[in-house]
C-alpha cells in the first residue's frame, strides 16, 4: 500500500525535479544544437515510458494488493499484447536512434573549410600547435621530445618550421570558423572536453583523434580533462578563449613559431653579470638568498623556471603591488629587463654561480612532511629535483622561509590566482592537502632534508644540431 | 532425457562427518554457497567504506585531511572493482547460483563437487590478494576500475607499481575460480536436472544463472588475456598496450601498442559482465515476483528467449563504452544501434515484470518490496542507459556523473535490490527462521528511498558537465555553490545508506539465532526448492528419492483448485488439465 503511494509520490518528484532543478546544461555555445535536440527527444520518449511503467506498477500494486477473498488470474501468456508492446517499444527506439545516428554522421565529417588545431595533452596539462602559414601542421613524434622540443617536432619536416607553439593551457579560437581539433598524446589517454561545446574525444598516446566544432559565442570556456590521467587529473584543466578574428590573429602573432623557439641567441656573460649586480642585494653575490630582504636562493634553478617567472614578475602575474607586497619589488626591477636578450644573458650568469650549499632548515617533523610530500613528488620530483616536463620547479636547495611563504601565497591565492599564471594554479588546489601550519612545518622540514645534488634537468636534454635546421629552412625558402 | 543416473544414487558413506569436512573444505554446495556469501558479503562491506570515504570529499572538500589526491583513486578503484567482480559476480553466481541451482533443478549437488569447493577457495585467494594490495608500497592500484593503460602502469597513478600488479594477478585468480564455478554451474544444469525438468520448465532463475555463466566463460578469457598482457608490459616491458611515451618527462623504452586495444578486450568483457549480474538478477526477481503475487510469471516463454537474446546482443554492444577513446568513429553506428536494440528484450522484461502483478494478489512482504523497488530502479536505469546508448547523446554526457549516476542504479542498485530481495525470500530454506520484518522493513525503505537521493541527482551534475572521477572540482565555475550543497546532500545520503546497512547485517546475525522459525515452504512456493523433505536442507537435499517435475515453475493461483499454488513436483490431476505447459514437446505428448 505504501510502496504504491511511495512509487507515485517518487515519479511526480522526479518530474519535478527535472522542470525546477537549476543544475541544467550550460548554455551552448557551439554549433551542436542537434545534440541538445536529440536529447530533447530522448527525454520525452524515456520520460513518457517512465511515468507510464511506474503509474502502472503502482496502480496494480494498490489494486491488486492481497485479500484473503481475491485470487489472481491465470494467465500465462496473451501473445497479441507482448505484440503490441514489442512493435511500440520498437518504434519507440527508432524515435530516437534515427535522429542519433544522423547528427552522429555530421559530427564525424568535419567540413571542408574547418581550420585545424593541434591538441597534446600531457599530465596534467595542455599545449597546443597551429599549421602557421603553410595551414600544413609538421610531422610530430613523442619520440623526438625533449626539453629544447617539448612538443616533439620533427626537424626533418620543413612543414613545421612556422608552426605555432602554444605553450600554455590557454587556446585562443575564432567565433564561427569551424575548427578541427587533432588530438595527440604524450603520455596517457586524455580527454578533451568543453561542456558548452557538447562535444570531447580521448587522446590517445600512438595515434590522432580528431572532432570538430564551430564556436558561435565570444567568451572564455572551461576545459576538462574527461579521462582519468593519474593523480593530479582532477588538476588537469585549460580555458578557450573564443573571439573575434582580429582579436584572435593578434594573439597568434604573439606566439613563437617552431624555428624561433629554436634559435638561440648567444648568452653574453659580461653582460649577464653587470646586470647581475642589481640582483645581489636581495639574492646575494652567489645567488644563495638573503633572508632578511626576502630574497630566495635562485642559483640552484633551472633557467627555463628563472625565465618564467623573470616574465610573469615583469608583466605583474605575480607580484601584484596590493595583494603581494613582498614580491612587488622584485615586479618593479623586472620590469628593467626590456628585452629577451637581457634575460638570457642574465639567467646564463646566474646558470654558471656555484651551487649554494647552506640553506636554512625548518624545525618540523621529517617523516610526517614525508608521507604529505608524495603527492608533491610527482611533479617535482622525488628529490624535489624539479622536472621541465611538468613545469615543475626544483625545490630541494631552496630556504625553508621561502618555500613556507609561497605555500602560504598559494593557500591564500596571493600566487597563482592570476589567470594568466597557468602553470601555477595548479598548486592552488594542490595546496589545499596542507591543512595547518604543522603541515607546512612539516613537508617544507622534509624538503629541507632531500639532497640537493641532482640535476634539475630532466634527461634527455640534448638539442639537435641547430644550424642544420635552419639550413634547411633556407633551403625550402 | 536429461536425468543422469548417477546423481540418484544415495551412498551414505559420502556424507560429511567432522566440522572440517562439513563447513571448511566442505563439496556440499550450499555450504559453498554460504562460504561464498559471508565472504562476497564482507568485502562488499570493505567497499562500502570505501565509497563513504570518496562521498565524504566529494561533499565536504578540504575538510578531511586524511583523503588526498592519490588515496581517492584509490578508494574508487578498488570500489569500483570490488563491488563489480568480487561481490556482485560472487554473490549472484557463486552464491546464489551455488545455492540454487541444484536445489531448483532437483539435484543432490554440482555435479563436480570438488572443483566446487576448489572454486571458492580460490575466490578467497583472489579476495586476499585483491585486499593486501592495500598494504604494499604505494598502495592500492588508483587507475579507476577499468585500469586504462597507459596510465594504470605509470608511475603517475598511485598504486603504479607494486599495487596493480597484485591487482591484476588478484583478477586472473578470480578468474580461475570462476571459470571452475562457472562449468560447473553450466554441466550441472545440462546433465543432473531430475525427471521432468525439462530446459522450458526450469525457473527463471535458473535461466539467468545459466546464461550469466555461459556469457562468464566467454566474457572472462577476454579480461584474463588483458590482464596477463598487462602484467608482461608492466613486468618485462613489453609493448601490447603501450605506445611511445613521454612519462614525467621520461622518454619509456615502450613503443608500438595500442591502448584502444585493451579497452576492447576489457569492454569484450566488461559489457557482458553487466549481464553476467543483470540476467541472474533477472530471473530471481521473476520469481520473488511470481511467488509473492501468487501469479504466474505472465509470458514465461518470452522471458526465456529475451534472456537468450540479451545474453547473445551482450557480445555486439561492447563499444558503447568507447565512443569518445578515439576509435575509429565509424564503429559508433553499428554499436549504438546493437545497444538501442537490446532494449527492446530488456523494456519487455519490465513489461512482463509489472504484467505479472496486474491481476495479481500482491502479497507486500519484504522480499516483495525489494523487488517492486527493483522494477522502479532498473526502469529509470535503463530509461537513461537509451542516452548513453545514443552515440551522440552519450558525447556531452560520457565521463561525467551522468554515468556514474546511470550504472549505480542500473547495475549497482538494482541487482543489489534484487539481492536483498533473494536474500530475504530465501533465508528460511537457508537457515529455518525469517529475518526480522521489522528491520527488513526499515532496512528496504531507507535502501529504496536513500539511494534514490545519492543517485537521481547525479545525473544532473552530469548534465551540468561536471567530470566523473575528480578528486576536487575547486573554484570551477561548473561547480556553483548550489552544486556544490547538492553533492554535500548526496554524500549525507550515502552516509545513512551506508550505515542501514549494518542493519541487514544485523538483522542476518540477529535472526539466525532468534528469527521467527519458518516451515518448509513459508511463502508457498511452487519451485523444487521448497518441497526438500528437510528444512534446512541435508547433505544430499532430497532424501532416498530425486523429486520428479510434472509441471511448469508457476503455477499459481490455478483456476479449480483450492491451494493458491501447485508444486512443480505435484502430478497434474483432473482439475488442472488447463494450467499451462511453456514446454512444446512436453504439450504434444
Amino acid at each position: 500500500m505504501a510502496i504504491a503511494i511511495v512509487i507515485l509520490i517518487l515519479v511526480v518528484l522526479t518530474v519535478v525535479f527535472h522542470f525546477v532543478s537549476p543544475w541544467w546544461f550550460t548554455p551552448i555555445a557551439s554549433n551542436w544544437t542537434f545534440i541538445d535536440t536529440t536529447i530533447d527527444i530522448t527525454f520525452w520518449v524515456t520520460g513518457i515510458v517512465f511515468i507510464l511503467v511506474n503509474v502502472f506498477l503502482a496502480y496494480c500494486v494498490y489494486r491488486y494488493r492481497y485479500k484473503k477473498s481475491q485470487q489472481a488470474a491465470y494467465e500465462p501468456e496473451n501473445r497479441k499484447l507482448e505484440i503490441w508492446l514489442s512493435v511500440i517499444t520498437t518504434i519507440g527506439v527508432i524515435a530516437m536512434l534515427a535522429p542519433g545516428l544522423w547528427v552522429w554522421s555530421e559530427f564525424i565529417n568535419p567540413p571542408e573549410d574547418a581550420h585545424e588545431v593541434e591538441v597534446i595533452g600531457q599530465q596534467w596539462s595542455w599545449t597546443y600547435r597551429f599549421p602557421g602559414e603553410d595551414g600544413i601542421l609538421g610531422k610530430a613524434d613523442s619520440q623526438l621530445i625533449n626539453v629544447d622540443n617539448p612538443f616533439g617536432i620533427s626537424a626533418d619536416d620543413p612543414n613545421g618550421y612556422d608552426d605555432i607553439l602554444i605553450n600554455s593551457n590557454e587556446l585562443h579560437l575564432p567565433v564561427n570558423k569551424p575548427v578541427k581539433l587533432l588530438q595527440r598524446s604524450k603520455d596517457v589517454l586524455h580527454n578533451f572536453s568543453i561542456p558548452q561545446f557538447r562535444v570531447k574525444m580521448d587522446l590517445v598516446p600512438g595515434l590522432t583523434s580528431y572532432f570538430w566544432f564551430t564556436p558561435t559565442k565570444a567568451g572564455t570556456y572551461e576545459i576538462f580533462c574527461q579521462e582519468l590521467c593519474g593523480v593530479a587529473h582532477y588538476l588537469m584543466r585549460g580555458s578557450i578563449v573564443v573571439e573575434e578574428q582580429a582579436d584572435f590573429e593578434q594573439w597568434l602573432q604573439q606566439q613563437p613559431t617552431f624555428l624561433a623557439s629554436r634559435q638561440h641567441q648567444q648568452a653574453d656573460l659580461v653582460a649577464g653579470k653587470a646586470q647581475y649586480q642589481m640582483c645581489t642585494s636581495c639574492h646575494g653575490s652567489e645567488g644563495q638568498g638573503v633572508e632578511s630582504l626576502n630574497g630566495p636562493a635562485i642559483s640552484h634553478l633551472a633557467p627555463w623556471y628563472i625565465k618564467r617567472q623573470l616574465v610573469y614578475f615583469k608583466h605583474k602575474i605575480r607580484g601584484d603591488q596590493s595583494s603581494d607586497p613582498i614580491g612587488a619589488p622584485m615586479a618593479a626591477i623586472a620590469q628593467t629587463l626590456v628585452d629577451e636578450q637581457q634575460i638570457k644573458n642574465l639567467i646564463a650568469y646566474i646558470e654558471q654561480l656555484p651551487k649554494p650549499n647552506k640553506v636554512s632548515i625548518a624545525q618540523g617533523n621529517i617523516e610526517k612532511g614525508k608521507s604529505l610530500y608524495k603527492n608533491c613528488g610527482l611533479c617535482h620530483g622525488s628529490d624535489g629535483q624539479g622536472n621541465y616536463a611538468l613545469n615543475a620547479p626544483r625545490l630541494a636547495g631552496q630556504h625553508d622561509w621561502y618555500l613556507k611563504r609561497q605555500l602560504q601565497n598559494f593557500s591564500e591565492r596571493v600566487r597563482g590566482a592570476h589567470p594568466q599564471d597557468m602553470f601555477g594554479n595548479q598548486m592552488l588546489l594542490m595546496v589545499k592537502s596542507l591543512k595547518n601550519e604543522q603541515d607546512l612545518n612539516n613537508i617544507v622540514a622534509y624538503i629541507g632534508s632531500l639532497p640537493f645534488s641532482g640535476s634539475s634537468q630532466v634527461q634527455n636534454s640534448q638539442p639537435l644540431p641547430e644550424p642544420e635546421l635552419t639550413a634547411r629552412n633556407e633551403e625550402v625558402e | 532425457m536429461s536425468h543422469v543416473a548417477i546423481a540418484d544414487q544415495v551412498d551414505n558413506s559420502h556424507h560429511p562427518k567432522s566440522f572440517i569436512t562439513k563447513y571448511i573444505w566442505s563439496q556440499d554446495h550450499k555450504v559453498i554457497a554460504i562460504q561464498y556469501g559471508i565472504t562476497a558479503i564482507f568485502v562488499g562491506l570493505v567497499a562500502l567504506v570505501l565509497s563513504g570515504l570518496m562521498r565524504l570529499q566529494l561533499g565536504f572538500p578540504d575538510t578531511f585531511s586524511f583523503i588526498d589526491p592519490a588515496s581517492y583513486l584509490q578508494f574508487v578503484t578498488m570500489h569500483g572493482m570490488i563491488m563489480v567482480i568480487y561481490l556482485l559476480t560472487a554473490l549472484l553466481l557463486g552464491g546464489f547460483g551455488n545455492y540454487l541451482i541444484p536445489l531448483m533443478i532437483g539435484a543432490r549437488d554440482m555435479v563436480f563437487p570438488y572443483l566446487n569447493m576448489l572454486s571458492y577457495w580460490t575466490y578467497l585467494l583472489s579476495v586476499i590478494i585483491l585486499l593486501a594490495s592495500f598494504f604494499v608500497t604505494g598502495g592500492a592500484s588508483g587507475a579507476g576500475w577499468t585500469l586504462y593503460p597507459p596510465q594504470a602502469i605509470l608511475s603517475g597513478t598511485p598504486g603504479g607499481d607494486a599495487g596493480i600488479i597484485l591487482m591484476l594477478i588478484s583478477l586472473a585468480v578470480f578468474i580461475i575460480a570462476f571459470t571452475m564455478g562457472g562449468l560447473n554451474y553450466v554441466t550441472t544444469i545440462l546433465q543432473a536436472r531430475t525427471k521432468g525438468m525439462t530446459l522450458m520448465r526450469m525457473p527463471l532463475s535458473i535461466w539467468g544463472i545459466f546464461v550469466a555463466t555461459i556469457l562468464g566463460l566467454l566474457a572472462f578469457p577476454a579480461l584474463l588475456v588483458s590482464a596477463i598482457m598487462m602484467l608482461l608490459d608492466k613486468t618485462l616491458a613489453t609493448s601490447f598496450f603501450m605506445p611511445a611515451v613521454v612519462s614525467l618527462g621520461e622518454n619509456l623504452s615502450y613503443g608500438g601498442g595500442s591502448p584502444i586495444l585493451f579497452q576492447h578486450l576489457f569492454w569484450f568483457f566488461g559489457h557482458p559482465e553487466v549481464y553476467i549480474v543483470a540476467l541472474p538478477a533477472f530471473g530471481m526477481v521473476s520469481d520473488v515476483i511470481a511467488t509473492h503475487a501468487r501469479k504466474n510469471i505472465f509470458g514465461y516463454r518470452m522471458m526465456v528467449w529475451a534472456i537468450v537474446a540479451i545474453g547473445g546482443l551482450s557480445f555486439v554492444v561492447w563499444a558503447h563504452h568507447m565512443y569518445v577513446s578515439g576509435m575509429n568513429p565509424y564503429f559508433g553506428f553499428f554499436f549504438a544501434t546493437t545497444t538501442l536494440i537490446i532494449a527492446v528484450p530488456t523494456a519487455l522484461k519490465v513489461y512482463n515484470w509489472v504484467l505479472t502483478l496486474w491481476q495479481g494478489n500482491i502479497r507486500l512482504t519484504v522480499p516483495m518490496l525489494f523487488a517492486i523497488g527493483f522494477i522502479f530502479t532498473f526502469t529509470h536505469g535503463g530509461l537513461t542507459g537509451l542516452f548513453l546508448g545514443n552515440v551522440v547523446v552519450d558525447l556531452p554526457l560520457s565521463d561525467t556523473y551522468f554515468v556514474v549516476g546511470h550504472f549505480h542504479m542500473v547495475m549497482g542498485v538494482s541487482p543489489v535490490m534484487v539481492l536483498y530481495a533473494a536474500i530475504y525470500h530465501w533465508f528460511p530454506k537457508i537457515t529455518g527462521r525469517y529475518l526480522n520484518n521489522r528491520l527488513g522493513k526499515w532496512h528496504f525503505w531507507l535502501t529504496f528511498l536513500g539511494t534514490y537521493a545519492i543517485y537521481l541527482p547525479m545525473h544532473y551534475l552530469g548534465f551540468l558537465g561536471v567530470p566523473r572521477r575528480y578528486f576536487a572540482m575547486g573554484d570551477s565555475a561548473l561547480m556553483s555553490e548550489s552544486a556544490a550543497s547538492l553533492n554535500a546532500s548526496i554524500t549525507v545520503s550515502a552516509i545513512i545508506v551506508g550505515v542501514v546497512q549494518l542493519v541487514f547485517i544485523f538483522n542476518l546475525i540477529w535472526s539466525l539465532k532468534h528469527g521467527k522459525k519458518a516451515p518448509a515452504n513459508p511463502w508457498g512456493g511452487t519451485t523444487l526448492e521448497w518441497q526438500t523433505p528437510q528444512t534446512p536442507p541435508q547433505h544430499g537435499n532430497w532424501g532416498p528419492n530425486l523429486p520428479v517435475v510434472y509441471r511448469w515453475a508457476y503455477d499459481f493461483s490455478v483456476p479449480g483448485h483450492t491451494r493458491d499454488f501447485i508444486p512443480q513436483n505435484e502430478p497434474k490431476s483432473t482439475g488442472d488439465e488447463n494450467s499451462y505447459e511453456p514446454d512444446l514437446q512436453e504439450r504434444e505428448k
